[in-house]
């Protein structure tokens, strides 16, 4: 299974390429392409406008936007994906990052004619930033630019610049025409003989997953959903989700933040008692000996404990339109499964997505800023750097007088990060400074 | 080699989470319960998330009182058989207590009415999750629905202002009166329901393999001629072999012509369709090109 974000400018076309996709890649229903035929002729429209199969809001279809994610769902006979089709508009930003903190790849569109433009750079950067290793730049619209490989090349060039700092481990490029399918399912040989590439749908099946190899991996983390005490039964069962390394019968755990000791009795998933436990694998885990364990405790592996603080660096993604994040709010802050209060100590800088350079005078952070942030959290907590585990490196913060999800977070890593480096400075930092 | 679980593995293991989740963070969720596909596979998952303990919610079903029969008995075996708490909403009582007035005509429907008995059902028991077969797959208003679905004191759904939701960090928080929709099945498709049906084994109400049934055929679709449908001049009832690929209420509900027996005659028949499961069978899409959309913002599962 693979999970695909896209991403991309307004009117790049990211709705149509993946109706494309889905069409060519023959996912689409009878009925389905009905329906939208109709909705096209309806509107006066000369061809069936494929953009409609995501475009599913009556606020969308009407403006010819995309507001909020759309996931569609196809399988060719090597491979299964999820598309989170995402807004362009800069306004709907967050809704991109919905889309994209779950996804293995990353699709950038561009429009041939426009080049690399803000949209797209800020959209890479975001999801290098959320840990998408792989992105595919598709170059579309090449039927309006005479299919010329100069102007493919040249986007591309201009792409590879900028990606150069972000740490990717693929960046692909595929100029393709979604209007006429050139390149997307089957080759545009016919139109672009100067590209021997595969096409995008190709380049899909082969690409590895985010977490296939990771680079630097932690050892066992289970962190606490809920626990289970059967009626009349003795054990307590520990039930959660695998969100690092692997875990076996026997294993020396070190429950935290108590750090408290055991011995892993025994491990049982879905179907019954597992041997070996590896994420994201739902397990109950019964210790050796009773401790005192609940929600929001992690269990990991002893000798490879991550460590705990309450004072945090992370850089954050700010995603409310009323208020700005300032130093000494305090929030909600959700982290694996445990719930803490977490204030604002500092705002350490802004980060300009075009150019990467960061500001050090920004004192607040308005809707769809990334910048980086001190926070001094409630309780102890028990956490990754990002860059070596998203489940425990992540965290949202909440707005308790609103409910509303206004932040997302990843926590840097304390021992390679000084105080005035962003995430993306640890390799940014060499060319510019 | 790093170990993956099988596709449909993972899906199962997200919808765990999920229900984990709500388990542990709400006061008082509910299970959505028709005896249809969807929510006998959640059902079932739900079983696997709490197990050696029995399932910490119980299950609602909203009756239209237009059912089928087999899906009635069946539903009250199988929640027997799980040992959860069957709660039973009726729409026929929100009619009679003058909550909702029934549709007339030989189109009557009460597809939309249910939402009121819905409402009105989680509101009295102060449930403040509740659990939906949903799946993104099956409609494009769906598909742009979060795992955590806010529903304000009425009910309502916000399509245009979703809480943003990012990796497995749900946000429930909510105001007194107000719920959470949540739909742990988001990313299943069709064909992952019935490949997860095939591989666990999991028993369905019959009326989903193929049989002999009496229907008639209205605006494209072939409708079981039940005592509760009033044919239109120019409809006959015919005996044909079918199977229903969803179940919900008569009136609206299409069967397809099929000889599926089995689950894996389900899959092998899925594999070469050419219509979605809703396309296929459900009156109540074909209103309008937002009809999804514009009951789930009145508060439809």
């Amino acid at each position: 299974m693979l999970r695909i974000a896209t991403a991309g400018s307004v009117d790049d076309g990211k709705s149509t390429l993946i109706g494309r996709l889905l069409y060519d890649a023959k996912t689409v229903q009878d009925d389905q392409l009905a329906a939208i035929t109709d909705a096209s002729r309806r509107r006066g429209d000369a061809h069936t406008d494929l953009s409609l199969l995501t475009d599913g809001l009556r606020a969308e279809r009407e403006q010819g936007i995309t507001i909020d994610v759309a996931y569609r769902y196809f399988a060719t006979p090597r491979r299964t994906f999820i598309v989170a089709d995402t807004p362009g508009h800069e306004q709907y930003t967050r809704n991109m990052v919905t889309g994209a903190s779950t996804a293995d790849v990353a699709m950038v569109l561009v429009d041939a004619r426009k080049g690399v433009r803000e949209q797209s750079r800020r959209h890479a950067f975001l999801a290098a930033l959320l840990g998408i290793p792989h992105i595919v730049v598709c170059v579309n619209k090449m039927d309006l630019v005479d299919h010329d490989e100069r102007v493919f090349a040249s986007i591309a060039e201009d792409f590879a610049a900028f990606a150069a700092p972000l740490g990717l481990t693929t960046l692909a490029f595929v100029p393709i025409s979604a209007l006429n399918g050139d390149n997307v399912v089957t080759p545009g040989t016919a139109r672009m003989p100067w590209y021997t590439g595969p096409p995008l749908l190709g380049l899909l099946e082969d690409m590895p997953e985010a977490d296939a190899e990771p680079r630097d991996p932690v050892g066992a983390r289970l962190p606490v959903q809920y626990v289970i005490r059967p009626q009349g039964g003795e054990h307590r069962y520990y039930a959660g989700s695998m969100a690092g390394g692997g875990l076996r019968p026997g294993d020396a755990v070190t429950v935290l933040p108590s750090g408290r000791t055991s011995r892993v009795l025994a491990l049982t998933g879905p179907d019954g008692p597992v041997e070996y436990a590896y994420p994201p694998m739902p397990v109950t885990v019964t210790l050796a000996d009773q401790l005192d364990v609940s929600r929001g405790d992690l269990i990991c592996r002893t000798g490879d404990e991550p460590p705990t603080a309450r004072d945090l660096e992370a850089t954050v993604c700010w995603m409310s339109e009323h208020g700005r994040l300032r130093a000494g709010a305090t929030y909600l802050l959700k982290h694996t499964t445990r719930t803490v209060r977490a204030r604002v100590t500092d705002v350490r800088h802004r980060l300009d997505v075009n150019t990467l350079a960061t500001d050090p005078r920004a004192d607040e952070l308005a809707l769809n800023d990334i910048g980086r942030v001190a926070l001094r959290v409630g309780a102890p907590l028990p956490h990754d750097p990002y860059r070596r585990n998203r489940a425990t490196g992540a965290f949202i913060l909440i707005d308790e007088a609103t409910d509303n999800t206004v932040a997302a977070g990843i926590i840097l890593d304390m021992d390679t990060e000084t105080a005035d480096r962003g995430p993306d400075d640890h390799h940014h930092g060499r060319e510019h400074t | 080699m790093p170990h993956r679980l099988p596709h449909t593995k993972a899906l199962e293991a997200e919808a765990i989470h999920i229900m984990r989740e709500v388990a542990a963070e709400f006061a008082n969720p509910v299970l959505l319960f028709s005896g249809g596909k969807d929510s006998v596979v959640m059902l079932h998952v739900a079983a696997k998330a709490f197990a050696p303990a029995a399932v910490p919610f119980p299950v609602l079903h909203v009756d239209t009182g237009h059912n089928f029969p087999e899906v009635v008995e069946f539903r009250d075996r199988y929640a027997e058989h799980l040992g959860v708490r069957l709660l039973v909403a009726s729409v026929q009582e929100s009619i009679d207590t003058g909550r909702v007035v029934e549709q007339t005509g030989p189109r009557a429907s009460r597809n939309r009415l249910q939402t009121t008995t819905l409402l009105d059902a989680l509101a009295l028991h102060r449930f403040d999750a509740a659990f939906g077969g949903a799946r993104r797959d099956e409609e494009k208003a769906r598909a742009k629905e979060r795992v955590y679905s806010f529903r304000d004191e009425f009910g309502q759904w916000d399509p245009k202002n979703q809480r943003p939701e990012l990796w497995n960090l749900y946000n429930g928080r909510h105001r007194d009166g107000e719920h959470i929709r949540v739909f742990p099945l988001s990313n299943w498709t069709e064909l992952d329901v019935w490949r997860y049906i095939a591989d666990e084994a999991i028993e369905l109400p019959s009326l989903y393999y193929a049989h002999r049934r009496k229907v008639f055929e209205r605006d494209g679709m072939l409708l079981a001629h039940t005592d509760v449908v009033t044919l239109l001049d120019g409809e006959f009832p015919v005996e044909e072999t079918v199977r229903f690929r969803t179940v919900g209420d008569a009136t609206c509900t299409g069967a397809v012509r099929s000889h599926a027996a089995t689950p894996h005659d389900v899959l092998a028949e899925l594999a070469a369709t050419r219509t979605t499961e809703r396309g296929a069978t459900r009156a109540d899409d074909r209103v309008s090109e937002t009809g999804m959309e514009d009951r789930k913002r009145e508060g439809y599962f």
